[in-house]
């Protein structure tokens, strides 16, 4: 295929298809006769997370199911990506009821087939629960988890097949590169991203158009495009699940991208730890050449474009966008100085633009739709919507799109549900290893990049861990230190040796051997590090340290002063002990004890000897009158 | 990373000989083909000790030193055979603050090997990694990529169970 009309036609006739999933459910019953007759369409998240929990096995039941009672051709199976709400995995939504079924298992697939598919009875006690409070049952959109959301990165997934090029042109896709490529020069793509006001949504923050700009207006025989998909913040799995969703919006862009400064070869340098984000790049590569959106003179524009992959080998150090570009040449990825930059010397030396996914996922909804349609959400500074991966200590863990401006309140008790167990909210962790933790009292600041930043945190990628009153912020700071510390590259000595005394004393702080001066020194090589390290790695790597004792002071003086971890998680400055009161001499806690360092004779209370004692919990775990507590 | 040189002998076969040399000349002439050849050869041969590294030195032309300082600079590239059943513990900070760090202190306990280690008899290794994007089912672990999630200290023993 190469024109656009002959995309056209493609778009007319996936577009009720898709419609049927999103806004129109009605158009199925007036979809007998077309070329997709389906009565019924059943989406299973082939998403990470439902496939981690067995969304696979359902499928292939479900399609022996269907097979066995004869409606294959009436019902149709379509594997998408992420629908958002991992805890509930795996995740079945049938439409045209919008039916929401949640951890579903492979035993109840007969009844799903048999009272739904065959009778037209929705099985109520397999739908998520707060879809079920009133007789007739919530959409999807009104419950709590997703009525707040706005889905610009996401919107195709949980929705497409995205191993299916037809149904992403189905909703649109593919027009935005058919508009720049016929209806604009590319400074007029430039201006349109400028106008937006899209920051990108990697981290830092730095307007999309101005980069772009500056690699336009460098001159060079061959210039690159590169897409950042080395998601490296543990706990954030947003642009894998843009990948394994909607993979195409990707490639649009960066065909976009490539028009707008003048490249024609495009890098995807993508995490190894995705397979499945891999696997349907390369599919989605090979699709979109098939149909010519990729590839010689797309649209007969004359306009050449092409993307290949690059995996990662497990340094976090690669996300950073010189050390990226050198592990693409083939070397150990240790990021350059800059000056120069990207858009001057970038990958072999060439004009370079790089994007996070997320940024790219946004770019052809903002072609079609307009600058303004864009710029209107969100806030002052910060424009558009950004996608975060809840985790941590939260009832609904999964991915979430919000406006810019939404507040942590907003997202940790309405959207997220709250914190399980009854537990309190203690901080917000945002920003993975260069950002810091929100506390409490700034639950009601709007979200955005330059509020984050105010109060000590920053956007990051966009992980958001929850964290309650059982975590001990000293303890969080050195598993962030301890991360930085192992994937320092070594090149510049402030990161390479300031990240590791900085660790050596938050170790010997919740060992229970710190000093007050420790926090001075702390800081004092929080800001040799950030004015001197060469890249955001070594530059961002106090900021956990520096927001914890900004805000949890308290905690680092406990441990310091009393010697104690008011959380209960430093082992060193942990005692085990044994309510005489409580204990009634069954005997099993010494019996289970690795280190027999409980004593005490049958039906009389037993006793914890601290200078034997390993702290490994083994008792309390065992004790069944819950006479064993920790101070 | 710390780079220790296996003290397993090295057993390639002629089969994985030759597919590493079409990778190579597949590759070789493409921008930054290194990484690509180096994921391929582990994929052949589930490590890269020295004497795979020599051979891609010698058909690349790209000297030894880069090779190896490449190797150990990236966290996914062994130099040490791993074990038949690869078991591998979420340390992201998802599963952190669930616990997997007990997780992973009772794997060492149980399996008597350190994290980078595979035990005597050869069948489990066992490695700490950031974050597989599994934050919905922390604390998580995989063996041979199969997915555990949800797990407490208790679940170990029956799981490990099921790789005997």
């Amino acid at each position: 295929m190469k024109s656009l009309e002959e995309l056209q036609v493609i778009r007319e006739k996936m577009h009720d298809r898709v419609a049927i999933r999103r806004e129109n459910p009605e158009l199925l019953h007036q979809g007998e006769d077309s070329e997709f007759p389906y009565r019924l369409h059943v989406l299973v998240c082939g998403g990470t997370g439902c496939t981690s929990s067995g969304s696979q096995e359902i499928r292939e039941t479900l399609e022996k199911e269907i097979k066995a009672q004869g409606l294959e051709t009436q019902v149709c199976v379509i594997k998408t990506g992420c629908f958002g709400l991992c805890a509930l995995g795996p995740i079945m939504i049938v439409y045209p009821e919008g039916a929401f079924y949640s951890m579903i298992k492979v035993e109840d697939i007969p009844e799903i087939v048999s009272e739904h598919f065959v009778k037209g009875n929705v099985v109520r006690r397999l739908l998520y629960d707060e879809t079920t409070k009133t007789e007739k049952i919530l959409p999807m959109d009104e419950t709590n988890f997703y009525k707040k959301q706005h889905r610009i990165a996401l919107r195709n997934c949980g929705v497409i097949n995205p191993e299916n090029i037809e149904e992403y042109i189905g909703t649109g896709g593919y027009q935005a590169l058919g508009k720049a490529l016929t209806d604009m020069k590319p400074e007029d793509v430039i201006q349109t991203l400028l106008d937006s006001g899209l920051r990108g949504r990697g981290g830092a923050g730095f307007p999309t158009g101005l980069k772009w700009k500056f690699a336009a207006g460098n001159d060079a025989d061959q210039k690159y495009v590169c897409c950042n998909a080395d998601e490296g913040d543990p706990g954030a799995f947003m642009d894998r699940s843009v990948l394994e969703g909607d993979p195409h919006v990707v490639l649009e862009a960066m065909a976009i991208a490539g028009f707008a400064i003048g490249a024609t070869q495009g890098y995807i340098y993508v995490r190894a730890e995705y397979p499945i984000a891999v696997e349907r790049l390369e599919i989605a590569i090979s699709q979109a050449r098939e149909y010519g959106m990729l590839g010689k003179d797309i649209f007969g524009t004359g306009f050449d474009f092409d993307i290949d992959l690059r995996l990662g080998a497990g340094a976090f150090v690669c996300g950073e966008e010189t050390a990226l570009m050198t592990s693409i040449e083939g070397n150990r990825g240790e990021p350059r100085p800059r000056p120069p930059f990207p858009a001057v010397k970038g990958l072999f030396q060439k004009p370079t633009i790089l994007n996070n996914v997320e940024t790219y996922a946004n770019i052809p909804q903002i072609i079609v739709n307009g600058p303004e349609w864009f710029a209107a959400m969100g806030t002052e500074k910060s424009k558009g919507t950004k996608v975060f991966a809840l985790g941590g200590k939260i009832n609904n863990t999964g991915l979430v799109e919000i406006p810019m401006g939404t507040t942590l309140r907003e997202i940790v008790e309405e959207i997220g549900g709250g914190i399980p167990n009854g537990k309190k909210f203690k901080a917000a962790q945002t920003g993975g290893p260069s950002g810091g933790c929100i506390p409490a009292s700034q639950m009601d600041v709007p979200i955005d990049y330059d509020n984050l930043i105010a109060i000590g945190s920053m956007m990051g990628s966009g992980g958001l861990i929850v964290m309650d009153e059982d975590n001990c912020m000293v303890d969080i700071a050195k598993f962030f230190l301890e991360f930085t510390v192992d994937e320092s590259c070594g090149k510049c000595s402030p990161c390479r040796i300031g990240t590791r005394r900085m660790l050596e004393i938050l170790e010997k702080i919740t060992h229970g051997q710190g000093e007050m001066e420790d926090l001075e020194k702390l800081e004092e090589l929080a800001e040799h590090l950030k004015h001197n390290s060469l890249c955001a790695l070594g530059q961002t790597a106090p900021n956990p340290v520096i927001s914890t004792m900004k805000y949890f002071r308290d905690e680092y003086i406990a441990h310091i002063v009393d010697k104690k971890c008011p959380a209960g998680v430093c082992k060193a400055l942990l005692q085990y002990k044994i309510d005489a009161d409580k204990c009634k001499g069954c005997t099993l806690c010494a019996r289970n004890c690795p280190a027999d360092a409980i004593t005490g004779t049958v039906k009389e209370p037993h006793v914890i000897d601290s200078a034997k004692c390993i702290k490994c919990g083994a008792c309390m775990e065992k004790c069944r009158f819950g006479a064993i507590y920790k101070e | 990373m710390p780079a220790a040189k296996t003290t397993v002998p090295f057993s390639g076969t002629k089969e994985q000989e030759e597919s590493l040399l079409k990778v190579i000349a597949d590759l070789k002439d493409e921008k930054g083909a290194l990484m690509p050849i180096l994921q391929k050869a582990q994929d052949i041969y589930g490590y890269l000790p020295i004497e795979v590294q020599t051979m891609i030195s010698n058909e690349t032309g790209i000297p030894l030193e880069k090779i190896y300082g490449v190797v150990t600079f990236y966290s996914q590239f062994s130099l040490n055979p791993k074990g038949k059943y690869q078991i591998s513990v979420c340390l992201g900070t998802a599963c952190y603050v669930k616990g997997s760090g007990e997780i992973y202190n009772a794997l060492t306990q149980k399996l008597g090997i350190e994290g980078g280690e595979c035990t005597s008899d050869g069948k489990f290794s066992l490695d700490a990694c950031r974050c597989i994007g599994a934050c919905g089912l922390a604390p998580v672990m995989t063996i041979n990529g199969e997915v555990h999630g949800r797990l407490t200290v208790d679940m170990l023993d029956d799981i490990l169970a099921q790789y005997e």
